[in-house]
């Protein structure tokens, strides 16, 4: 599977000693196969990280070790034994504990009352719970005071909290998802820190992330999961970053290749100097591009680096604090989402069943949403049903969607189809820009490859297109231009036809100084 | 939607499974305290005489306004419990507009019922103002309007109401006759009358349908309920759909008491009839939100209520065990409209990769 790592040694070493074994996972939800056939195993007392696109199945695997989902086939083996986790009660009494991403803590209750609330049992709620909370936070150099209210806790203790929660109920083996996410640098180290002291204790780590530079730090192993598979483990040491960066994104999918170029110097969508200020930080700072005619302008980027930001801002949904945004000329930066659709552009939203669906309501419902101003959706503010269903059927029809009828709920299409009917629903107003925010992510590779032709048709008929997406391969091959988003900043700009899946993530983690 | 016996038989499951399951847990609580099962409900589920019956419609008129008015909010995933605090004062304010004649007769009615909704739909906007511009829930927010409204209703009779002659109870001033309705004969033999305004529940009904499910306007209404986040990204500015949304509501909950005004009461007064707000809430829940399903709700309703009349009399029941019917009914719905619609959608999930598997052999290429 891999090109460029050499074999791994994940079998090597102490296998007699193993924490957790996957084997042959699965899971199916409705038209998604979020795991396929997964198998990895940790070792006591180190720190495995799983690493992986978003959307890639990192969550639904860590969810089925917390008992919170089970798996459709294959089996978990924790200290060698099989087990059927059926709640998170039950992971808990096999020794699995784990810490979400969104802390789950009551602000107004004292750490000692978080953590007993629901493990009363153990070691009571008074002088005997807080002095068995004092024992692991000194154990483990946690740092936490038993008697601190939550509220005055940083959100680095928070964590520790957290830690301490699923410490106390027994656990020896801990997920934390996406644990640095909520992090300034410093508190980063700290936790770092606190891993290698419950890895010296005989805890072991399961590290959920994708910033590679802190994996590699932390982690004595690394599995890379990519569209639901396993595809590698391997050690820190035998791999940079960039490899890593190579097996997440993956190169042996179907290349999209690009052709003549269509580019005309006519710009469609100029974005100049845009600011926006999030909580306590400036989320996207003076981002300037044009687009033109006929170009697919690329952003490439680590999730979470602003990509989100610049769609909502482009398409309305949030203010920036500064700059313009011009369509054709016409200065668009304080108009309202339902003007800016009007006015032509086109929006295949991140994620498509929060954003760009109405899952319970039927194909020619949902073909009218985004466009409910506009024909063959309504007329003079009273809807024109027969007009959408007749239009839903040529959707479906010049799309391909894979539908037995538009009677029934979109909620029951597979993810390509479903993805397939919204870009019908776009392409139908004409529009000048089309902001397609991954718009592959999640869906089969046959319907990968219908959408990325659908795309080009769009930029050989002159539309500008917008693409943020987080697979290197699909930037790379239906850009005209790549642009490199960091921090909130455009920091470089790459010629697809020359540049290599490599150049660019060490561009979009920021190692590379020379990128641009 | 298309039409399918499949669905039509879902849909009509959960109500029917919710009342069944009543008159099971029902039956069961009357077993357990001694009282006569067969009789209590051969005295419920006789038929009415024509009286009665017409009480019966009359009151289901008054709860199909008060349900609908809850649906709008429903229908935006807003949960407005001050519907009976909006159709309150709504009420007292029509009555002292009313009873000024001002306008002859038909348009003094008019003029009443639109008083009626700019006051209920001013009050409702109060809690939608208060949560789009703080983000205060408007389910604290009515239930605190409740409360106010009986304070300023209740204040406001002290001051314009007149006490008649021999009488302790304040009353507002009696409308003049010639906008006194008085009512229609539907039901033969019957000594009283449906309500004239029976019409206004059935427009209500109807412009209800028509917004919801023909109007741009109630695309985006839909649309917020089921998937805020979906409607966002389509153009819709929620904060504003949730102000014209409580309005709305609020200005249909101003006509509950219209019907029982001008057909009865012809002022406000101690015969009021308070808590309907609350027993919309029900309705609207039963009836799923849907016109049709709330006037059957609303009569199924007030049929329970008006035949525990006799339960005294004739089984030795007390009353009161109609709530308890009610009660369970209520759960049982909640419960069976989640059970069927998850039902529903693994059924057609099924289905539409059955019918994918089967109907798509060229499905090779891509």
């Amino acid at each position: 599977m891999s090109t460029t790592v050499t074999d791994p040694p994940s079998a090597a070493g102490n296998a007699t000693d193993l924490a957790v074994e996957v084997e042959g996972i699965t899971k199916r939800f409705p038209g998604v196969i979020a795991n396929q056939d997964v198998t990895f195993a940790v070792a006591r007392g180190t720190v495995h990280a799983i690493v992986g696109e978003n959307g890639a199945g990192k969550s639904t695997l860590m969810k089925m070790l917390y008992g919170v989902q089970r798996p459709d086939e294959g089996t978990i083996r924790i200290n060698g034994e099989s087990v059927s986790l059926h709640s998170p009660a039950d992971a808990i009494k096999h020794g699995v504990g784990m810490v979400f991403q969104h802390f789950m803590l009551a602000d107004n209750l004292t750490v000692t009352e978080n953590v007993v609330l629901g493990a009363e049992k153990l070691h009571g709620i008074g002088a005997g719970a807080r002095a068995e909370i004092t024992r692991i936070s000194d154990e483990y150099g946690l740092g936490i005071d038993p008697r601190d209210l939550v509220a005055d806790l940083g959100v680095g203790a928070r964590q520790r909290v957290e830690i301490l929660k699923v410490l106390y109920r027994g656990a020896r083996t801990i997920i934390l998802d996406e644990p640095t996410a909520v992090l300034v640098p410093q508190e980063v180290d700290e936790l770092f820190g606190n891993l290698r002291e419950l890895k010296r204790e005989g805890i072991t780590v399961l590290f959920i992330s994708h910033k590679l530079d802190e994996v590699l730090s932390v982690a004595d192993r690394v599995t890379v999961i990519r569209r639901g598979m396993t595809i590698d483990t391997v050690l820190p040491q035998d791999v940079t970053s960039r490899q890593l960066a190579e097996l997440m994104v993956g190169s042996e999918l179907p290349t999209p290749q690009t052709e003549e170029s269509t580019v005309t110097d006519r710009v469609v969508l100029s974005i100049a100097d845009v600011t926006l200020a999030g909580a306590g930080r400036t989320v996207l700072e003076d981002v300037t591009l044009d687009l033109h005619a006929g170009e697919v302008v690329g952003i490439a980027g680590v999730e979470g680096n602003g990509q989100a930001e610049l769609v909502e801002v482009v398409m309305g949904m949030r203010e920036p604090a500064r700059g313009r945004i011009e369509l054709e000329g016409t200065d668009i930066s304080d108009w309202d989402v339902r003007r800016i659709r009007e006015a032509g552009v086109g929006y295949i939203p991140e994620d498509r069943h929060r954003q760009g669906l109405l899952l319970d309501s039927p194909l020619w419902e949902n073909r009218m949403l985004g466009h409910q101003t506009q024909e063959p959706a309504s007329k003079n503010g009273i809807l024109t049903n027969a007009a959408a269903r007749t239009d839903t059927e040529r959707i479906v029809r010049e799309y391909d969607v894979r539908t037995p009828s538009i009677h029934v709920t979109v909620g029951s299409l597979s993810g390509g189809n479903q993805q397939k009917l919204i870009i019908g629903r776009e392409m139908s107003h004409a529009p000048k820009v089309l902001v397609a925010s991954h718009p592959t992510r999640g869906v089969d590779v046959g319907a990968q490859a219908a959408i990325w032709d659908l795309i080009r048709e769009a930029r050989r008929e002159g539309l500008a297109v917008l693409l943020i997406s987080a697979d290197l391969e699909e930037l790379i091959g239906l850009s005209d231009t790549i642009k490199v988003i960091l921090r909130g900043r455009i920091t470089g700009e790459f010629d697809p036809d020359v540049v290599t899946s490599q150049e660019l993530g060490s561009a979009m983690t920021g190692a590379g100084k020379d990128a641009s | 939607m298309k039409f399918s016996p499949r669905r039509l038989v879902l849909t009509l499951a959960a109500p029917v499974l919710a009342v069944v399951v009543a008159f099971v847990i029902t039956s069961l609580v009357l077993l357990a305290v001694g009282d006569p099962v067969a009789k209590v409900w051969s005295t419920l589920l006789s038929e009415p005489r024509p009286r009665t019956l017409v009480n019966i419609v009359n009151s289901a008129i008054t709860y199909y306004i008060a349900a609908v008015a809850v649906a709008i909010g429903f229908k935006m995933k807003l949960f407005n419990i001050g519907v009976d605090g909006q159709y309150r004062i709504a009420a007292f304010a029509a009555a002292l507009v009313a009873g000024q004649g001002w306008l002859p007769g038909g348009l003094n009615i008019v003029l009443a019922m639109l008083v009626a909704m700019l006051v209920g739909g001013f009050w409702a906007g109060i809690a939608g103002w208060l949560k789009v511009t703080r983000g205060v829930s408007e389910v604290i927010s009515t239930i605190m309007l409740n409360t106010i409204s009986a304070g300023l209703v209740g204040w406001g009779l002290r001051t314009w109401g007149t006490r008649a002659e021999g009488s302790n109870t304040r009353n507002t001033t009696e409308i003049p006759e010639s906008s006194q309705l008085e009512g229609l004969a539907l039901v033969a033999d019957a000594p009283n009358r449906v309500y004239t305004l029976v019409v206004l529940a059935v427009l209500v009904g109807i412009v209800y349908w028509f917004i919801i499910n023909r109007t741009r306007f109630g695309f985006d209404v839909r649309a917020t309920g089921e998937s805020e986040s979906a409607a966002v990204a389509s153009g819709v500015k929620v904060p504003r759909m949730v102000l014209i949304a409580m309005i709305a509501s609020g200005a249909v909950a101003g006509l509950i008491s219209m019907p029982a005004f001008f057909g009865a009461d012809h002022s406000y007064g101690l015969n009021f009839q308070e808590g309907v707000g609350f027993i919309g809430i029900g309705i609207a829940l039963l009836g799923r939100n849907h016109p049709v399903g709330i006037a059957f709700a609303a009569v199924l309703w007030s049929w329970l209520e008006k035949a525990s009349d006799g339960l005294q009399l004739q089984a030795g029941v007390s009353p009161a065990l109609v709530y308890i019917i009610q009660g369970v009914i209520l759960l049982a719905v909640v419960i069976a409209y989640e059970v069927v619609a998850r039902f529903e959608r693994r059924m057609e999930q099924k289905q539409v990769t059955r019918q994918l598997d089967t109907a798509t052999p060229e499905g090779a290429s891509a």
